[in-house]
């Protein structure tokens, strides 16, 4: 079946079956690989991406059902080749990230919250990345790195894309 | 984990998702997918034709309908938890709808695929249940409201006909001038299944007196269920102690499921701390409402 899908700004026609996910989409036929494949049920948050801004996962979603929406991955935030959106850099700064499995969804999670929030409460953060599941951190340093970021936004006049 | 193959369409009116339903026994309606589309990565379910009903607008409405708010089967639980209308006369639904999934599902999952799918452990059925409501189905032989008291039948069952959808669910919006609400869980994780649940909506007088009360539980029973208690309080105040007693008296006769999770002793004994403090807690809040002129 075919579906046009519009990821990070390009749109681009795929041939998938129906039962394709929107993440087997991203990863098999756009070769977007940034969304992580965990549980493949909902429960893990490593494939977070946004639909039309919001978090939501690409495991529960067929990519068939995904036409029209304005999806957003992990590949499209940073504002050039090699370098990195100020929140992806507050997790470097942070050590916000151990295996990095979980880091995308982490950071697209953070992004949305940011963008509606610019300063969020500590339980607002991690009200946010509770639907994302860390086995490495114990989250100390991924709430801290939001907490940076926001601490720069607020310093600075630009967007959390940037 | 991967779905069963699957054939998709995505019908352009409800009545065309009825006929594609009568038509077929093994399609089955698609609107958030967050429950049904883990259940066909675990092949808990096969169907062989999804039927997308998630763009159809004639779903996709939040309305005043008389008495009620109806919410549209193809609206999602993110709308209703911005919607000014639904948290004004509905404010037991809008505690609620935090506690369902999170976030990242909210912006996905719809208020009707919740009740349809009728998971014992979920917010928005119990809300419906405890507050009276309705659903508006319609299938091929045409469309009849259902009152929540004889939709939910079982765990994961409910009154609903092969061919027939949920066209909206219907929540009673009280017009009283003093009204709050309350609804708490204990579940494994945030966002998890709730071992138990419960919601109270409590409306009071000027002189805070309850002249309205519903409470429900839900996680503990087979299907959400609404007190009878609930019909015990209007007339006074509500005072603790004896809240906790009508309340305890009740619980102690229902009917409480099983499963590995908790015991059936831990869920009753829990149902009536939670629908004790729910309760309070509603009325607190409509206590801390000024009495509309
Ligand atoms: S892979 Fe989607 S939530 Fe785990
Ligand atoms: S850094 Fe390894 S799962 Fe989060």
């Amino acid at each position: 079946m075919k579906v046009a899908l519009t990821v990070n700004g390009d749109t681009r026609e795929i041939d998938v079956e129906p039962r394709t996910t929107l993440l087997d989409a991203l990863r098999d036929s756009l070769r977007l690989t940034g969304a992580h494949t965990g549980c493949e049920h909902g429960v893990c948050g490593a494939c977070t991406v946004l639909i039309d801004g919001a978090p939501a996962r690409a495991c529960l979603m067929f990519a068939v059902q995904a036409d029209g929406f304005e999806l957003t991955t992990i590949e499209g935030l940073a504002p050039a080749p090699g370098e990195l959106s100020l929140i992806q850099d507050a997790f470097c700064e942070t050590h916000g990230m151990q295996c990095g499995y979980c880091t995308p969804g982490m950071v697209l999670t953070a992004h949305a919250l940011l963008r509606d929030d610019p300063a969020p409460s500590r339980e607002k953060i991690v009200e946010a990345i509770s639907a994302n599941i860390c086995r490495c951190t114990g989250y100390g340093q991924i709430v801290e790195a939001i907490e940076l970021a926001a601490r720069r936004l607020a310093g600075s006049n630009a967007g959390p894309a940037t | 984990m991967k779905a069963a193959p699957f054939e998709y369409v995505r019908p352009s009116s409800a009545a065309e998702a009825i006929a594609l339903l009568a038509a077929d026994e093994d399609a089955r309606v698609i609107a958030g997918g967050q429950t049904l589309v883990p259940m066909m990565a675990m092949r808990l379910a096969r169907p062989a034709r999804l039927v997308d009903i998630s763009r159809l607008t004639e779903l996709s409405n939040i309305r005043i309908d008389g008495e009620n708010i109806a919410i549209g089967a193809a609206v999602r639980q993110a709308v209703v938890e911005r919607d000014a209308l639904a948290a004004e006369k509905t404010p037991l639904l809008a505690r609620a709808l935090p506690w369902v999934g999170h976030a990242a599902t909210r912006c996905r999952g719809t208020v009707g695929g919740s009740i349809a799918n009728a998971d014992p452990a979920a917010e928005i059925p119990l809300v419906l249940a405890t507050l009276g409501g309705s659903v508006l189905a319609r299938g091929s032989r045409g469309a009849r409201t259902i009152a929540a008291g004889d939709f939910f039948l079982a765990p994961m069952t409910t009154a609903l006909e092969d061919d027939e959808i949920l066209v909206e669910a219907r929540f009673p919006a009280w017009r009283h001038a003093r009204v709050g609400a309350a609804f708490l869980e204990i579940s494994a994780r945030r966002g998890d299944f709730a071992f138990v649940a419960a919601a109270a909506q409590v409306a009071l007088d000027a002189s805070g007196a309850c002249v309205a009360c519903a409470i429900g539980v839900g996680g503990a029973t087979h299907v959400p269920t609404r007190l009878a208690a609930s019909d015990a309080f209007p007339g006074a105040a509500i005072e603790e102690s004896a809240a906790r007693k009508t309340l305890a008296l009740e619980i102690a006769d229902i009917d409480i499921m099983t499963d590995g999770h908790a015991s059936p002793a831990y869920r009753r004994r829990a149902s009536i701390e939670l629908a004790t403090r729910a309760l309070l807690a509603a009325r607190d809040d409509a206590l801390s409402k000024e009495p509309r002129a």
